[in-house]
């Protein structure tokens, strides 16, 4: 069943369907079913090179590259905006490679591939999140062998796991990890969720999507089928958190979401505002505004919020 | 029960081959609870390949290492899975090692080097495993203050401490030592020494430790065995061996002590 | 009295590896017996071998042949056929000794050492120590000195220590080599008292003394060790 595009108005053609051979996207496949049999395993792959530079996603691009369909509809987020250079180009990648549908809307999509965000609004069964990960290996931080790390995994020996955090508390005086904060995935693996924050590790627990996670560099993918239990590691006395702001979104108004600070000037002046834009803009389009929100056509924090600023 | 007269380890012909060349050949000893054995011999004698082999780091060609474990009676422990035996090495066995670069964690401080053992056994409250770790600070008598210190800042003497109470904060029954005042100035060497002689005592550990030095191994051994190429050519009570030394080589060995 | 101690053809002989292999014999077909309250002086003129008669006592030295059997633990303990555990539990409970030399870990305190024989037999380490500042006051230890380690100490100082060290445990059988050599007139009369208590409670002692005086004060009997040298009947 090879696929081809055949796109006359520019010379993709050459391309097979979604850039990768399907003997390559046969293999990614395989290597995605042991994933999603052995949930926070890593499992190693043959890698590919992509036609962009390791850092930019080519995990994710390559398990894209293999789940993805004709009448998918993708999204591709990058910190949670869908208009960052990175984002913007993984779409137009596979728009022309796969001819697919993108959107920007989270509700639309049925493949979300994500660099650093898991979106605000609730995932369902019928969508799969991909994520690009730089480093796949938890373990990495106390551990430099492979060798070892490997039979770590193998007989559940995470005490170091612990002894990051420890190092946390006793630095910080709370466990300071922001982002890629470890979890034990189903009560057996611990797994790192790539860089998100930790503020959607618990979006991660019994996620009613597919989670699909691809290392184009470590050539290592793992997965979380739906509903599988998600817990991050903490201690007793020192309950994991996540973020939370005294700020509402500058622009949409929102409480519940993660919130990024965009300096204004050079006077100190800042506001707060979604990291998921696509959420502020459904917010703001029904009607929610912030305080530094102007009425202005909505394009919401998408359109440069300094700017925003500056024509007050 | 253990009795007190059972024995904890039990080593029977012992042998290490690496392709024709011997790394330690037909060792037998048995060590009891509370008790310290010392390996003497020079460089090269096979001493520190009967450590690995004994202490579950390197399988031997031949022979056996038995173990009382605390739960499971009496284990040949290169029959144990690698789950098992690495538990055990992590909670009922210690290992110090000469360098201490080798036996410590130089990236995390002083206290996660000390807690480390506690977390891999389960326990997951911050407050108890800081307490723990400062307790032990205390024992090697290095200052609370120094708790969230990296090893990297103490000195050789501190480090090599930290490194005994790393090791001993599971409560461990058998600790295995390679040279462990080898590097050390001597003034710092008898603090050490006497740091040893007297957490042997109170924890009532076992150990068998390895050393060039006779003068440490009559300060801390009960008995001795003396190694030369690979064989052990003469073992017995450590002063029996030290004062009317047998074999050739033992004598060899004694009369070539600097006196002071 | 009950015996304490027997020897029983007892020979000892050195072979020198180091020295062509040369072998030395010393003594052969030993015969000695203590028993609790005997105070016996070992004989013979300096190099005759007391000190080396002592040590296989002690466990120290091998004997070649023969044996020596100790009553410990309600029987009788060979010791040159007895296991290291053995002859450490024997010295640990049975065997005091009194070297002429102090053997201890650098930094330790002279009151933690000589309390520590007690210590290990069970003894709580504030009544040890307690015990430990009763002889070191009859031996005339300064107190200043107490907390710091013997090593620091003068010959004489160091002897006394290893005095009170010996003496602290009541031991059911002691060796005492040259206790009262180095000491002054005072401090060698309350070695002689100490002896006298060890004898009056029952201790079975034998001792090398360096001089007439001290021998004819404190002790019961003498045994010349020079009649079993090699050579001596020849």
């Amino acid at each position: 069943m090879e696929q081809t595009v055949n796109n006359p108005a520019d010379n993709t053609s050459a391309y097979n369907f979604a850039y990768l051979d399907e003997q390559t996207k046969r293999m990614i496949r395989r290597t995605l079913l042991k994933a999603v049999a052995i949930p926070g395993y890593q499992v190693p792959f043959a890698g590919r090179e992509m036609p962009m530079p390791y850092g930019w996603g080519t995990g994710g691009v390559q398990v894209t590259a293999a789940v993805i369909g004709p009448k998918d509809t993708l999204k591709v987020i990058d910190q949670g905006a869908d208009d960052t250079t990175n984002a913007v180009s993984i779409r137009q990648f596979f728009a022309k490679t796969a001819n697919v549908a993108t959107t920007e809307k989270t509700a639309e999509a049925s493949i979300i591939q994500t660099r650093h965000r898991i979106p605000e609004k609730e995932l369902r069964e019928d969508q799969v999140l991909v994520y690009q990960v730089p480093i796949p290996e938890p373990l990495r931080f106390l551990e430099p062998r492979e060798t070892e790390t490997r039979k770590m995994h193998a007989l559940e020996e995470y005490g170091l796991m612990h002894v990051k955090l420890y190092e946390d508390i006793a630095r910080h005086g709370h466990i300071a990890t922001t982002y890629a904060y470890p979890v034990m995935v189903d009560d057996r693996y611990v797994m790192d969720p790539s860089p998100t924050p930790k503020f959607d590790n618990p979006k991660m627990h019994n996620m009613a999507a597919l989670q699909l996670f691809g290392a184009g560099r470590e050539k290592r993918i793992y997965a979380l089928p739906p509903y599988t239990k998600v817990k991050s590691l903490d201690f007793e006395d020192h309950p994991f958190e996540v973020q939370s702001w005294d700020d509402e979104c500058g622009m949409c108004g929102a409480r519940d979401s993660y919130l990024d600070e965009v300096i204004l000037d050079d006077k100190g002046n800042r506001m707060f505002v979604c990291s998921d834009t696509d959420y502020c803009s459904e917010r703001q389009d029904a009607g929610h505004r912030g305080q530094q929100h102007h009425d202005q056509p909505l394009g919401g924090p998408k359109s440069s919020p300094s700017s925003e600023k500056a024509a007050e | 029960m253990t009795k007190m007269n059972d024995p904890l380890l039990r080593v029977d012909n012992l042998t290490m081959m690496y392709g024709d060349r011997i790394g330690c050949k037909g060792v037998s000893f048995e060590l009891r609870p509370g008790e310290v054995l010392g390996i003497v011999g020079e460089s090269g004698s096979g001493k520190s390949t009967l450590l690995r082999s004994i202490s579950a780091q390197q399988e031997p060609t031949k022979g056996r290492v038995e173990y009382q474990t605390r739960i499971d009676g009496t284990r040949d422990v290169y029959e144990m899975s690698e789950a098992q035996r690495r538990l055990l090495m992590r909670t009922d066995w210690a290992f110090v090692h000469q360098n201490p670069r080798d036996g410590l964690r130089m990236n995390v401080s002083a206290g996660a080097n000390i807690g480390e053992r506690l977390m891999a056994v389960g326990d997951r409250h911050y407050g108890n495993i800081r307490s723990s770790a400062d307790n032990w600070l205390g024992k090697v008598e290095i200052a609370s203050e120094r708790l969230d210190d990296l090893p990297s800042t103490f000195s050789g003497g501190m480090q090599q401490r930290l490194q005994i109470a790393r090791n001993l904060v599971t409560s461990p029954r058998l600790v295995f030592m390679d040279e462990p005042t080898g590097g050390l100035d001597v003034s710092v060497q008898a603090r050490l020494l006497d740091l040893l002689r007297g957490l042997v005592h109170d924890l009532n550990l076992a150990v068998i430790i390895v050393t060039h030095d006779l003068a440490v191994a009559r300060l801390l051994s009960h008995r001795l065995m003396v190694m030369q190429q690979g064989k052990v050519i003469e073992s017995g009570l450590t002063d029996q061996v030290l004062d009317d030394p047998q074999h050739a080589y033992t004598q060899l060995l004694v009369s070539s002590i600097l006196q002071n | 009295m009950s015996e304490m101690l027997h020897a029983q053809n007892v020979s000892k002989s050195f072979t020198l590896h180091t020295q062509g292999s040369v072998t030395i014999p010393v003594f052969n077909d030993i015969e000695f017996s203590l028993s609790a309250g005997d105070c016996i002086a070992l004989t013979g003129e300096s190099g005759s071998g007391k000190s080396t008669f002592m040590r296989m006592l002690y466990a120290n030295y091998t004997c070649s042949n023969g044996s020596i059997n100790v009553r410990h633990d309600g029987g009788w303990l060979d010791i040159t056929t007895a296991s290291p555990h053995a002859i450490l539990d024997m010295r640990k409970r049975t065997m005091g000794y009194v070297s002429q030399f102090l053997r201890v870990i650098p930094r330790v305190p002279t009151l933690e050492i000589v309390a520590e024989p007690l210590v290990a037999l069970g003894t709580s380490r504030a009544d040890a120590t307690a015990k430990a500042r009763g002889l070191l006051t009859r031996l005339r230890i300064p107190e200043r000195l107490w907390q710091l380690s013997p090593l620091t100490f003068s010959g004489g100082e160091q002897q006394r220590v290893n005095i009170a060290r010996g003496f602290i445990a009541d031991y059911p059988v002691m060796l005492l080599d040259e206790p009262t050599a180095s000491l002054d007139v005072d401090n060698r009369a309350t070695v002689l008292a100490l002896i006298e208590e060890a004898k009056s409670r029952g201790a079975a002692i034998a001792g090398i003394f360096h001089d007439h005086e001290t021998r004819d004060a404190v002790c019961t009997g003498s045994f010349d060790v020079t009649s079993f040298k090699v050579g001596a009947n020849d």
